[in-house]
């Protein structure tokens, strides 16, 4: 499939280096989550995620302590010089070319540092383990107090983001390719009015049915529940998956049909026994669309699921983390990394059905 | 075989299965949905069971009614089997989204609980309240600024990565973030934009400016409306991924011999690129800008999750979901839901013709 570019080296050369910085610029945010996840939470509020590279640093070499009665409102003697409180609170340079800067201005205790190489290279399963199992653990603040603090209980809410997210794809999937099927091959009244229907609904936001859903919904005890979300899922991705599927069922040769029939296939075996197996690569390009768009869909489970913590799923729980909880980044960090592990594992291991889909889904749409 | 009909079944006994079979999947499935909602299973065996029920629940529902189809006599068969196979599908369109849009369209015309008609004073109110007007205007912004971006810089990777020597790596990671969720690209980019008093930053973006010298600064809540630009950056990171794919793919569809032709006349890369790639891959080009365009209109979760609305970010969507959910203003939401319908009308219509040229219908 490689074409043959027939291009001078150093053009080459530029292009590869401007790529390159755009492919380190697009890392770069999910590197930072990666790396901070995996941080105490104390060292990810005291330091950037980039300081465990190598970097050179003021290094504490040693310590001062002066007299716990010096008074910090006058000029402060330290060994042979004197500086001010408000230099030593950001730091400041000594003759012998260290710095000098409180550790503890109360205790009247000094750093003596030094700049040096340096990584912060502690880590931690603590995040994980605090986000997915809800234990409670002690949290050192800066000032060096503890406080305890509980992790949320994620492990549910992926469980019941699985929940939504394996039936919300094949159910609709299932009945698109029915309808796919009929579309394509089988003769009835108002088939291609309704076709159009289906193309208009296609780019139709879901804004447009919310309010009315919601309330029919409401009505029928399907709000917070899952069987709700899935029929609400199923609803907003079939006009595409009925589009994606008519693209290439409509595509198969006619004798297949022909000759099946007259070995008195009916409509239905025809559909179960040769169409489903031969759809397989569309099936699974659609397929990954959907399941991708309910797992990470904040939306429609926010509407028809709710709040309930019992049928809270992934991305709802993390948005309330960040409401609730915006600083907690070893909580965030760890959470939204728990998120992205799914899509992330369909993506490398399915990359290419993924692309296929996208093709099929929109350069023709 | 089923289809020489040899085996005729009485008329009566059609009839009942015709009755009995549909009134059999209603009680067995409405069982065990109450069953499911209310027990207090194990959560892992609740799992299980639900996922089993919705997956083999929606395929012995069409096998079921088949059956009792393929008991018809074959005239019969032929004219409601199609029905058998497109009702589902036609069925949940209908109810999820063609007659949802009706209702809307009509509660767009009443007052904030639906019980009168006020005639146009919603979309009057839309195009002139205050914080109404901020989300129209902050639409505007994400589809200028957010939708070009995407475009340029998908065509721009599209291009270097067509000449580079690590395509298919490139490639792979600009597209990566297409697969996460909004949600947590938003808990990405808060990190980014982190803000704390102080030379101690632990934000990248403001630990880069402290760095030259600058001064902190709370990026998402700050120099409004310019803080707009940063969750549209958001956007950008995300979408061009899917931009730059199928740009990538229209690329590698330019016969080599046109490109090879032109080069032997003299023609540089640039000129070549504007006059011959270009005009060559432009209904790719409109319909991954049409596409992106109707995505970034309907912009919600980024916005949710990185500012709530507030500082002036409102867009329609958010605006809309507070309209709904929070004051209950059911005229002023469904004013706001039209707004976006009307706004991708272009698109329908675009679509519509598209496949009208590929003679689909």
């Amino acid at each position: 499939m490689r074409r043959k570019h027939s291009r001078r080296n150093g053009s080459k050369a530029l292009v590869n280096t401007i790529l390159a910085v755009i492919c380190l610029i697009w890392l770069i945010p999910t590197l930072g989550l990666f790396v901070s996840s995996f941080r105490p939470a104390s060292e990810i509020l005291g330091s950037g995620w980039w300081t465990v590279a190598p970097h050179r640093e003021n290094v504490t070499k040693d310590q001062i302590q002066l007299p716990k009665d010096t008074d910090l409102s006058q000029p402060i003697q330290v060994e042979d010089q004197t500086f001010s409180d408000e230099q030593l609170r950001s730091g400041v340079k000594a003759s012998d070319g260290s710095t000098l800067v409180w550790e503890n201005r109360r205790a009247r205790l000094i750093n003596v540092q030094e700049p040096g190489w340096v990584a912060n290279t502690t880590f931690t399963l603590d995040n994980y383990e605090g986000v997915l199992t809800g234990k409670t653990y002690k949290l050192k603040q800066p000032d060096g107090s503890e406080r305890t603090e509980k992790g949320s209980n994620m492990s549910r809410a992926f469980l019941n983001t699985v929940v939504v997210s394996i039936p919300a794809t094949v159910i609709p999937i299932l009945i698109a390719s029915f309808a796919a099927y009929a579309f394509a091959w089988l003769k009835f009244p108002l088939r291609k009015t309704l076709f159009v229907v289906v193309i208009m609904l296609l780019v139709v936001p879901l804004q447009v049915a919310l309010i009315p859903v919601s309330n029919d919904f409401a009505s029928l005890g399907l709000n917070g529940n899952f069987l709700g979300t899935w029929i609400a899922h199923a609803g907003f991705g079939l006009p595409l998956a009925t589009y994606f599927m008519y693209s290439y069922i409509s595509q198969l040769p006619k004798d297949l049909f022909e000759s099946a029939y007259m070995d008195g296939a009916t409509n239905f075996t025809i559909f179960t026994r040769l169409i489903l197996p031969l759809a397989v690569p569309s099936i699974a390009s659609i397929s990954i669309f959907q399941f991708l768009w309910v797992w990470n869909d904040y939306l429609v489970s926010l509407i028809f699921l709710g709040g309930q913590e019992d049928v809270q799923v992934l991305s709802m729980r993390i948005a309330n983390m960040v409401g609730s909880r915006g600083d907690a980044w070893h909580l965030l960090t760890a959470a939204a990394f728990v998120s992205m592990l799914m899509p992330l594992a369909v993506f490398f291991g399915l990359q290419r059905y993924f692309v296929r889909g996208l093709l099929g889904g929109s350069v023709k749409g | 075989m089923p289809t020489d009909s040899a085996v005729k079944r009485s008329v009566p006994k059609i009839a009942l299965w015709s009755v009995l079979v549909p009134l059999l999947n209603v009680i067995v499935h409405s069982a065990i949905f109450i069953f499911l909602r209310d027990s207090e299973l194990n959560p892992v065996v609740y799992a299980i069971l639900a996922i089993l029920w919705g997956v083999a629940g929606v395929y012995t529902i069409y096998w079921s009614l088949n059956w009792v189809i393929e008991q018809y006599s074959d005239t019969w068969k032929r004219r409601i089997q199609p029905f058998l196979f497109i009702g589902p599908a036609i069925g949940l369109l209908g109810w999820l989204l063609l007659i949802p849009t009706i209702r809307t369209l009509i509660m767009s015309f009443q007052d904030e609980s639906s019980s009168k008609f006020v005639g146009f004073a919603n979309y009057a109110a839309v195009f002139t309240n205050r914080l109404l007007l901020t989300a129209l205007r902050n639409n505007l912004l994400w589809v200028v600024f957010g939708a070009t971006a995407c475009i340029l810089l998908g065509l721009l990777i599209a291009v270097l990565a067509d000449r580079s020597s690590f395509e298919k790596l490139a490639k792979a990671i600009i597209f990566m973030p297409m697969a996460i969720s909004f949600v947590a690209a938003g808990v990405i980019w808060k990190f980014i934009y982190y803000y704390q008093p102080g030379d101690e930053q632990i934000g990248l973006l403001n630990a880069i400016v402290v760095y030259f010298g600058g001064e902190p600064q709370a990026w998402t809540s700050a120099y409004l409306p310019w803080n707009n630009l940063f969750l549209i950056l958001i956007l950008i990171w995300m979408q061009t991924g899917f931009a730059m794919v199928i740009l990538s793919a229209a690329l590698k569809s330019v016969p080599e011999d046109i490109l090879e032709a032109a080069r032997m006349d003299g023609a540089g890369e640039i000129r070549i690129f504007f006059r011959i790639i270009i005009p060559y891959i432009s209904t790719t080009l409109l319909s991954v800008t049409t596409t992106v365009i109707v995505f970034t209109l309907k912009i919600f979760d980024v916005v949710m999750v990185m500012t709530g609305g507030q500082y002036d970010t409102e867009v329609v969507a958010t605006q809309f979901y507070r309209q709904f959910f929070m004051y209950q203003n059911f005229g002023y939401g469904s004013t706001l839901a039209i707004v976006l319908l009307i706004a991708v009308i272009p698109v329908i219509v675009f679509n519509l013709r598209q496949i009208r040229k590929q003679g689909e219908i």
